[in-house]
Parts: structure tokens; sequence; C-alpha cells
């Protein structure tokens, strides 16, 4: 089973965007799998990094803090920008030492940080777990690397680690 | 009516839209520096990208859906090489 | 052409007020990228466009779609996958690639390089 299929999610993906891409019949299916399957082989030979996941709970409750601070953020930003960006507002660069080492973990942790707007990833360096995140709004009762360290990577290291 | 109501809200989307690629193109042409002038050109894609799905709402043809896929996939991968550029002045090394 | 009168009036009102609060979203974006100061400030305007702009519209474009043909079209979300997938990266990239070129041309306003022996003997 393994052997054949050795990235059953990435399979089944690949074969669900041939058939939204042409059209959902059995033809397009047959067409889909064989093309999914050697794709998939052929990723098999690359040997990436294989994340178990863990706690699928973790991941439910990590999609929702996500999609709710995504589109908060949109909003705050969006009035940021409405009200005029030249309103007192201090931005900057804040430092948060990680204990998250899962390079998984860590690219989606870079994915939530760039997806909401106002916060972006500039620099990780992976021997000290120093990550630099640019802030656009620091408020002053918000700390923004207890944000990332409290309510993000706990969830984080619950599902992979 | 209905049919109304949206052809108006289509229309002042693309206005904005285009509006909003203007402003990409001024901040690509500006500058200052060469990271604003890629940034802006990201901003750029997405922004055509978005307008080109108000033209498929407007016509219903599915051929503007895949450009819309392609112009996406261009911007991803251009930005991706022009950034590589930036930081070390070679694409591939 | 696409026959829009055909859509119930409740659709086209759903839709019509997606489309333009999405290409508002993308609008205030690029506001953002001509009005902010610093490299740093406007590497979080395009954001606005490519994750609730991006969205809104393909909700739009979804529904309008799915009630127009009677039957559920969602190819659109393959570009929203593909569009949330890409963006981070690219910022992330550039991002860093602005840090490199302001710390070795000397800018202020950045912070410093750190070299790594001396910050894992600070934290050991």
């Amino acid at each position: 089973m393994s052997r054949v299929l050795p990235y059953p999610l990435l399979t089944a993906g690949l074969i669900l965007m041939w058939l939204l891409l042409n059209a959902f019949t059995p033809g397009h299916l047959i067409l889909g799998t064989l093309l999914a399957v050697p794709a998939s082989l052929a990723m098999a030979q690359l040997h990436p990094a294989k994340p178990r996941l863990h706690n699928w709970r973790a991941i439910a409750r990590l999609a929702g803090v996500v999609i709710h601070d995504i589109a908060v953020s949109n909003i705050s930003v969006a009035r940021i920008m409405f009200s005029g960006a030249r309103l007192p507002r201090t931005s900057g660069f804040v430092a948060v030492t990680l204990d998250l080492q899962d390079p998984t973990a860590l690219a989606l942790l870079a994915w939530i940080i760039n997806n909401a707007p106002g916060t972006a990833w500039v620099e990780y360096r992976a021997a000290t777990g120093r990550l630099l995140v640019h802030v656009l709004d620091l408020k002053d009762d918000q700390d923004w690397a207890e944000i990332i360290k409290n309510r993000y990577e706990p969830l984080l290291m619950e599902i992979f680690e | 009516m209905s049919g109304t109501i949206l052809l108006g809200a289509i229309a002042i989307s693309q206005g904005m839209l285009v509006v909003a690629m203007f402003i990409c193109a001024w901040r690509m042409l500006r500058g200052p520096r060469a990271q604003d002038r890629v940034l802006a050109m990201d901003a750029l894609y997405v922004a055509s990208m978005i307008f080109l799905v108000t033209f498929g709402i407007r016509t219903g043809s599915v051929l503007y859906f895949e450009a819309a896929l392609v112009i996406a996939l261009m911007g991803f991968v251009s930005t991706a090489a022009l950034a590589k550029f930036l930081m070390r002045g070679e694409v591939i090394e | 052409m696409n026959d829009l009168s055909a859509l119930p009036l409740w659709a086209a009102i759903l839709i019509a007020l997606l489309l333009v609060a999405g290409s508002t979203l993308t609008l205030l974006g690029a506001v953002g990228l001509l009005r902010l100061r610093s490299f740093y400030e406007r590497l979080h305007a395009p954001t606005l466009g490519t994750s609730g702009g991006v969205l809104l519209v393909l909700i739009a474009s979804m529904l309008c779609f799915t009630v127009l043909q009677q039957r559920l079209v969602v190819h659109e979300v393959l570009i929203f996958i593909f569009i949330t997938l890409t963006t981070p990266v690219t910022l992330m990239l550039l991002g860093r690639a602005a840090l490199y070129r302001d710390r070795t041309e000397g800018n202020d306003g950045v912070p410093a390089f750190e070299p790594e022996e001396i910050v894992s003997e600070a934290d050991q």
C-alpha cells in the first residue's frame, strides 16, 4: 500500500484538482488517477520530510483561531488604511525566541503570520530559534511576542511534536 | 432588476480595481528602491487577477478563470525569482 | 454573455456586496502601498488584497456560477488555495531580501545582524 501510494493525501488532492479543473466525470477520474499516482511516486523520490500529525482536535482549534485572527486583522488594517496612514502609530520589529523546531510547523507559523495583515515574518535563525517579525501597529497594551508565543506556538507543538 | 444591480456592482468594483492597479503601477515606477518595485509588481499581479475574475462573472466564461490562474502562477514565480535576485544578485545558483 | 438578470434578487444583492467589499479591500491595500512611509510598513499592504480581497471576490464568483448553472461550481477554490499558499512565500523572501540589503548598506532603523555564536552563548 505505502509503496504504491506513498502520499495518499497528496494523490487525493491532485485527483481532486484535476476534477475541479476539468469535469466530474468517470473518464476524468481515471485520467486524473493515472496522472496523480506517478506524480506522487515522483514526489517520494525527492524524500521530503514527512510530517506526523498527532492531534486532529488541535488542528481544528488552530484553524478556528487563524480564521478569526485573519478576519480581525483584515478589518483593523483596512481601518488604518482608511482613516489615514499618517496618524500617530508606531510600527517596528519584534523579536521572539521560538521553542518550535519542526520545519513543517515553522512553515505553517510563517504562513499564519504572513497571511494575517499587519504582521510579516522577516527573518528566522534556526540555530538560535530567533524570529524577527515586523508589526504594522504596535499597540501599547498588546505584546506581540506574547501573542505568538502563547497563541500559536502551543497549538503547533501539540500538532507536530 | 438583479441584472442592473449586478452590472452596477461589477462596474464599481472594476473601477476600484483599475485605480488600485494604477496606484501599484505608480509605486512600481517611482520606487524608491528595488524591493518597493517588486512588491508593487506583486500587488499589481493580484489586482489584475481579481479584475479578470470580475470579467468572468460578467461574461460567464470559464476562459477568464483559467487566465486568472495562469496570472497567479506567473506572478508567484516572477516575484520569487526577483526577490532571490535582490538577495543574491543572481537567480540560479 | 451571461444572463445576469436570471439571478434571484437575494443572490444578486449578496454577490454585489461581496464584489464591492472585496475590491474595496484590494483598493485599500493599494492605497497603503501609496501612503505608508517605509518599505517594511508597505510590506503589510498587499496582504489585504491577497487574503481578504481575493477571498470575497472568489466567493462572489462561486455563488454567481453556482446559482446560475444550478450546480455546484467551486473551481475558484483552486485560485484561492494557490494565492494563499504563495503570497506568504513571496512576502517572506522580499522581507529577507530587504533586510539583507539594508544591513549591507548600513541603513538606520533595521535590527542589527545577530551573530549566532554570541546569541547562543548568551542563551545558555
